[in-house]
């Protein structure tokens, strides 16, 4: 038997078919279909977790996605365990091990439930006020205590071995919610042919007729009519059924977010499975079909376990075969808790009575139960209730005071009535409206192309759903293009009609002084919290939210809103509409974090770029850095080398030898086009109508502002086609602000701009053997000097293979650039590589190539410059064509700040002691000795040890820096101030005469 | 997540097909040299962060390429059009109310509440 | 140095290393491989240029959005009002080819940069919406349709070369980014 509390004959689910699974530690049966907190209460388990703040014990609330205590922590192993799971979501499957939240040590003794006794000084904003002093104090003491003491669930330390889908979706119709509004619209709007896209989040659809057995749909059972109708659309080409998916946020024109937990209820996962699968959808036109939220009546202690909404009853009653009670009561304010006690009353339930806070429930109803046996007390409050793990009984008083009447029960069912779940409507930025006939919010003014249907809309009468939602479906299927022959008409019945239904404290609430009447379990806001707030000056709801924390967190207001809402206008003085209502937030219902971040993590977290020769130099033994996405060598240790002796060897080994570089990942523009040379003129501060096809220029490219964008070296092939090339980093910047200029500035232009980054793989071969190195493996170039000099491009072959090959450096030695085609890359780098063997050169990577570059002096934009460094502060001017009429920057040089005197300009800087390095963004200044704060004239950009140099080598942006030769100035560090003197910025062969040998 | 209609792909696509660019209809003066720093400033750096309706560039980076015009409405980040590079303003009188009343914020709610 | 000739010189010539050699996986329902080598050309013209270009390369180039043409193994995409990728499955030389068009244009060899997977079965649209956020129905992007677009965080240009089949061309260097991604959403979406 699954469960002593289950009833033969009741319910949907096939006892034969059991799951065994742990609560806290012990074993129970359950049945396949059933969720936690079906199988919990079959077994007569009520008592499911305690509260937030209080720790008062808490059970079941409800049977679906409002709830709001039975939250629980489900695990499959140590990395797959998942906090904060709904007990009335999550279905058990066998051997699932859940466990409860909230306790310690253990649930039914839990020491923090002293917060009860506490609870005078827990009140609203007892936090705020209370933990503000000493300052210091909230960090590190209040917090973490309070944290510790009241967090909901604890997350797994491991990292999750999931994973998790994404999925971009389009339809023309969109329907949320598969009750019998939404699968009845569905079937309107998929008989046309448009797209349509149906989600549930139970796993079975249905909606309301999980409980509701009196409906039937053209003469057939209503939950037997949804699943045939269910399989009949997904069967159609059109139509996609989702069931376990959550819509859980409503965004821009028609973008919902769904949530699908493909796995979450299966005992073994075939782990090539997502666990969850994330949608996002974008439909031409949405049917929201959400439903209706049953409220709870807020009377004293209406939070212990066994008390909770009529409809989660009739829901385990009629779907899961459940009792929730053996002598059961009942309060309410509204007809629809009497079907839930005739249901369990024809099963075999004792209603111990119902208690009915309205003087004149509908005679319908009232006929029923005479019919049935059962007390009807109308006009009357359930004014306490007793039980410490589970409700024991009800006190019952008349309407306005009076002797109470002690009632023992086991089980309390309530109703104040049905909230229509406009989240959805909401979050679309439809303004709701109030509806002052039946105390509702319904959707007002819509915002987007969306229409609600059913209850969600405020429909209470079931054949007028089915016709509202029928109409829907095709109108909105209309609306995209398709439509059908003929209308689709259904016929629905039901046993009665609802009527009834209140907000905010009911009769029993009793005095603000002591008693817990709650509106929101989850967060442990009771109805003298909101008047708490009033009175102490929250006069917006929005305030009043924040200071109670009502309808927070995942409850996000689904029971507590429209309560918390009517007590705060009743103390106000005010009309519901006049205090307004929060916001709906998504998500609905929470999202977890693999769902969102779905296929981006580990390899697929970004996209990770490597060059064609990666795998070479991986060989190699490489070490890479990151680059922007790009993986760089950064230097290749040979057996016994640490960083510090490879990177030595490298820049020794260039000098001295030759050194080959993978340079692929630098930016390459072609520019192509009879007014090519024209554009970079505007794009360049350097002059390009005087480059020859063949030869090469080093070029500065300045914002509007006059500082230094990007630089690189720009090739011309051909009188109307050049070959420009930007920093690695730079490279996507770049070619958008050149396309920028080209396209909104000079459109006039004819030129025309392609990124060629990744058809070239470079290898720069550099150093004084560089020519002798390559010379063997090159065709149709001649390399001398005299034909093929510094800053120069030819075309030709090497290894068999067309190359672009570049006469430049950036070392300061003989260079050379090799251009191939990036499939033959590995080939001509292995070629290069053993040529370079026979002659004792080697790999470089990108430290030795600082620092090289570092010795010469030459900049790396963004290293050394940081956007507000001109092309003179950068001792650059050279290369500003001064007679040009206009390039980008022309004006923004002349601002009278950057011409001022005092600007920072680039030095270099050498320690008096040649052995210390200074730390690269080191500040600097002029007197050591001053007050601190001191006055910090500028700061160290570059600074390395320079093995060719024997000794350290900085560069520096310093004020008035270029009028400081010689001067000393300091680096004040933590543990010494540092004397440098300031220097050129060239360290190494300042005459220059390496490069042309 | 938005949709904006590329005026050179003639349809909707999604917003991480784009990039925002900046402000609209800031020509670039031809007489750059001879501008007085007053202009300059003008030109350059000073930008009036409308809010509502507001012209701006946008590029169809993951797209076309193309750099085109918008005019949106910051306060419910609605485009009301889209035109290509080199056209004037669109009539503003011709398009939808610059500021649509359905906005939730919460200073709209705060206000609702006093 | 004199051209001596590749007989001469004793050059071993370079062999190719392809981004995505023998990549395949995916799913039943949305098989993955890698295309063959192509030469590609990034082609860029005014209208005025078009019908000469087109009869270079032997196909109409298309003016309308969104679409291609495609004759005897060679795609001619609209990327843009003055921008198309040809593609050539038989690794002919477009370069030669267009610029023998006598028309003005601009055309830049990007056989390398890119490289391409192709995307089979029925649930090959599913498994590129797994990063794509364009509507792959027939209706919106019917066979011969073509657009550059996103694949999660990675830029793709993407054809749909059947109703079951689309070639997804890509930078060499986000190469295994995207074929990593559509290994997973292939797999997802073969279920």
């Amino acid at each position: 038997m699954s469960g002593a509390n289950r009833i033969s004959g009741a319910g949907r689910l096939t006892p034969a078919k059991t799951a065994r699974f742990v609560f806290d530690g012990r074993s129970y049966l359950a049945l396949e279909g059933d969720t936690v907190a079906s199988a919990l209460l079959a077994n007569g388990v009520h008592l499911v977790g305690r509260s937030f703040k209080y720790h008062r014990p808490r059970g079941i609330v409800s049977a679906g996605a409002e709830e709001p205590n039975a939250l629980i922590g489900v695990e499959r192993d140590v990395a797959r365990q998942q906090p904060n799971v709904r007990a009335t979501v999550q279905e058990v499957f066998d051997g699932a091990k859940i466990v409860s939240q909230n306790r310690w040590p253990s649930l039914s003794f839990d020491v923090g439930a002293v917060n009860n006794l506490l609870a005078p000084f827990f009140a609203a904003g007892f936090y705020y006020k209370t933990f503000m002093w000493p300052k210091q104090a909230w960090k590190h003491v209040y917090e973490p205590r309070i944290r510790a003491a009241a967090g909901l669930g604890v997350s797994p330390t491991e990292g999750d071995t999931d994973h998790y889908a994404n999925r971009y979706a389009h339809c023309d119709v969109l329907v949320i919610g598969a009750g019998i509004a939404g699968l009845s619209a569905a079937l309107a709007a998929a008989k046309t042919g448009a797209r349509v896209i149906l989600c549930d989040e139970q796993p079975e659809v249905g909606g309301a007729l999980h409980f509701d057995t009196s409906v039937t749909v053209d003469g057939e059972d209503g939950f037997a009519w949804a699943q045939a109708t269910a399989a009949r659309l997904a069967r159609m080409d059109n139509v996609t059924v989702l069931t376990r998916t959550t819509a859980f946020g409503y965004y821009a024109q028609n973008f919902v977010g769904l949530s699908e937990r493909v796995t979450e209820h299966l005992a073994r996962p075939d782990r090539r499975l997502p666990r969850e699968r994330l949608w996002q959808v974008r439909a031409k036109r949405v049917v929201i079909a959400t439903g209706a939220i049953e409220r709870h009546m807020v009377f004293a202690n209406n939070d212990r376990p066994g008390i909770m909404l009529a409809s989660a009853a009739r829901t385990f009653l009629n779907h899961f075969g459940v009792a929730v009670g053996r002598r059961v009561g009942v309060y309410t304010a509204n007809d629809s808790a009497y079907e839930a006690a005739f249901d369990l009353k024809r099963a075999g339930v004792t209603i111990a009575a119902i208690v009915d806070s309205r003087e004149q429930p509908s005679e319908e109803v009232l006929a029923e139960a005479r019919a049935l046996g059962i007390e009807v007390l109308a006009g009357h409050g359930v004014v306490d209730t007793s039980g410490k793990l589970r409700v024991a009984s009800m006190s019952v008083a008349r309407n306005g005071g009076g002797s109470a009447r002690k009632i023992p029960i086991d089980a309390l069912l309530m109703s104040a009535g049905w909230t229509p779940s406009v989240h959805m409507f909401s979050q679309s930025r439809g303004k709701v409206a109030y509806d002052f006939d039946t105390q509702r919010f319904l959707p007002g003014t819509y915002a987007q192309d969306c229409l609600s249907v059913g209850a969600c809309n405020g429909t209470n009468d079931l054949q007028a759903t089915i016709e509202e939602a029928l109409a829907a479906g095709e109108l909105m299927a209309n609306a995209t293009g398709f439509s059908a022959p003929e209308k689709l008409e259904l016929q629905g019945s039901n046993a009665f009609a609802w009527t009834g239904g209140m907000a905010g404290s009911a009769e029993g609430a009793g005095p603000d002084t002591t008693v817990k009447a709650f509106i929101d379990f989850q967060n442990d806001v009771c109805a003298k919290d909101i008047r708490l707030a009033v009175r102490e000056g929250m006069h917006s709801i929005e305030h009043i939210k924040r200071f109670t924390t009502n309808g927070m967190a995942t409850d996000q207001g689904k029971l507590s809103n429209i309560h918390g809402l009517a007590i705060a206008a009743e103390t106000l003085g005010r009309e519901i509409p006049k205090v307004g209502l929060t916001t709906f937030r998504a998500p609905y219902t929470p999202v977890s974090f693999g769902t969102l971040i779905n296929h981006s993590r580990g390899d697929l977290f970004d996209p990770t770029r490597k060059t064609p020769m990666h795998a070479l130099e991986e060989a190699e033994g490489a070490v890479f850095e990151d680059v922007g996405q790009w993986k760089r060598a950064w230097y290749y240790p040979r057996a016994g080398e640490d960083m510090h002796q490879a990177v030595n060897r490298e820049c020794r080994t260039v000098r001295e030898t030759a050194g080959i570089f993978d340079a692929s990942t630098l930016g390459k523009i072609e520019v192509v086009g009879p007014d090519a040379a024209q554009f970079l003129n505007l794009i360049y501060t350097n002059s390009w109508d005087t480059l020859k096809p063949g030869r090469c220029r080093y070029g500065i490219m300045l914002r509007e502002d006059g500082f230094v964008y990007d630089d690189g070296v720009v090739g011309r092939m051909a009188e109307d086609r050049f070959h420009v090339t930007t920093t690695t980093g730079g490279a996507a910047r770049v070619m958008n602000h050149m396309e920028d200029y080209l396209q909104t500035e000079f459109p006039h232009l004819k030129v025309w701009l392609t990124s060629a980054t990744e058809q070239w793989a470079v290898i720069a071969v550099q150093g004084p053997k560089a020519r002798e190195i390559i010379a063997p493996l090159v065709e149709g170039i001649d390399l001398s000097s005299e034909a093929f000099p510094h800053m120069s491009v030819r075309e030709g072959r090497i290894c068999g293979v067309p190359t672009r090959l570049f006469r430049m450096s950036f070392t300061g030695e003989t260079g050379f650039e090799v251009n191939v085609p990036a499939d033959f890359g590995p080939a001509v780098w292995a070629a290069i590589s053993a040529e370079g063997e026979k002659v004792g050169a080697c790999a470089y990577g990108t430290e030795a190539m600082h620092i090289l570059r570092a010795e010469k002096g030459y900049i790396i934009v963004g290293q050394d410059t940081d956007g507000t460094v001109t092309p003179d502060d950068a001792s650059l001017s050279w290369a500003v064509g001064k007679k040009k009429p206009d390039f980008v920057g022309i004006r923004g040089l002349k601002r009278s700040d950057l011409v001022a005197d005092g600007r920072k300009q680039l030095v270099g800087l050498l320690t008096k002691d040649p052995k210390v390095v200074l730390e690269e963004g080191a500040q600097v200044v002029a007197d050591p000795n001053q007050a601190v704060p001191m006055t910090m004239i500028g700061h160290v950009t570059s600074s390395y040890w320079s093995e060719n140099c024997g000794r350290s080598i900085a560069l520096a942006l310093v004020a008035g820096g270029k009028a400081r030769l010689g001067e000393t100035l300091y680096v004040p560090m933590p543990d010494a101030t540092i004397a440098v003197e300031v220097s050129e910025m060239v360290f190494f062969d300042k005459e220059g005469g390496r490069i042309h040998g | 997540m938005l949709l904006i209609y590329c005026p050179y792909c003639e349809e909707e696509r999604s917003e991480l097909e784009f990039r925002q660019a900046g402000d609209a209809h800031i020509a670039r003066p031809t007489n750059m040299t001879e501008m007085s720093d007053e202009d300059f400033e003008a030109f350059f750096f000073l930008r009036d962060n409308i809010k509502g309706l507001t012209f701006e560039r946008w590029r169809h980076l993951n797209g076309c390429g193309r750099f085109f015009n918008a005019a949106r409405d910051t306060v419910s980040d609605k485009f009301l059009t889209t035109y290509k590079a080199g056209l004037p303003r669109p009539d503003v009188s011709t398009l939808r109310p610059a500021t649509e009343a359905t906005v939730e914020t919460y200073e709209a709610t705060e206000s609702n509440a006093k | 140095m004199a051209d001596l000739g590749a007989d001469a010189t004793g050059i071993v010539p370079a062999t190719r290393t392809l981004p995505l050699a023998g990549f395949h996986g995916g799913s039943a329902a949305a098989v993955l491989s890698a295309a063959v080598p192509a030469t590609r050309l990034s082609l860029r013209a005014g209208p005025d240029a078009v019908q000469a270009l087109s009869g270079a390369l032997g196909l109409s180039l298309p003016v309308q959005p969104k679409t291609s043409a495609f004759a005897d193994g060679r795609h001619a995409l609209w990327l843009g009002p003055d921008e198309w990728l040809v593609i050539d499955e038989n690794e002919a030389d477009l370069m030669a080819a267009v610029s023998a068009s006598g028309a003005l244009h601009s055309a830049t060899d990007i056989s390398h940069r890119n490289t391409a997977i192709l995307v089979k079965g029925r649930s090959a649209a599913a498994a590129i919406n797994g990063g794509c956020p364009q509507d792959l129905s027939l209706t919106a992007f019917p066979v011969g349709a073509c657009s550059r677009t996103v694949l999660a965080k990675a830029e793709i240009v993407l054809l749909r070369t059947a109703e079951d089949a689309f070639r997804v061309e890509c930078w060499r260097s986000f190469a295994p980014y995207v074929s990593g991604l559509l290994t997973e959403a292939a797999e997802d979406a073969g279920n």
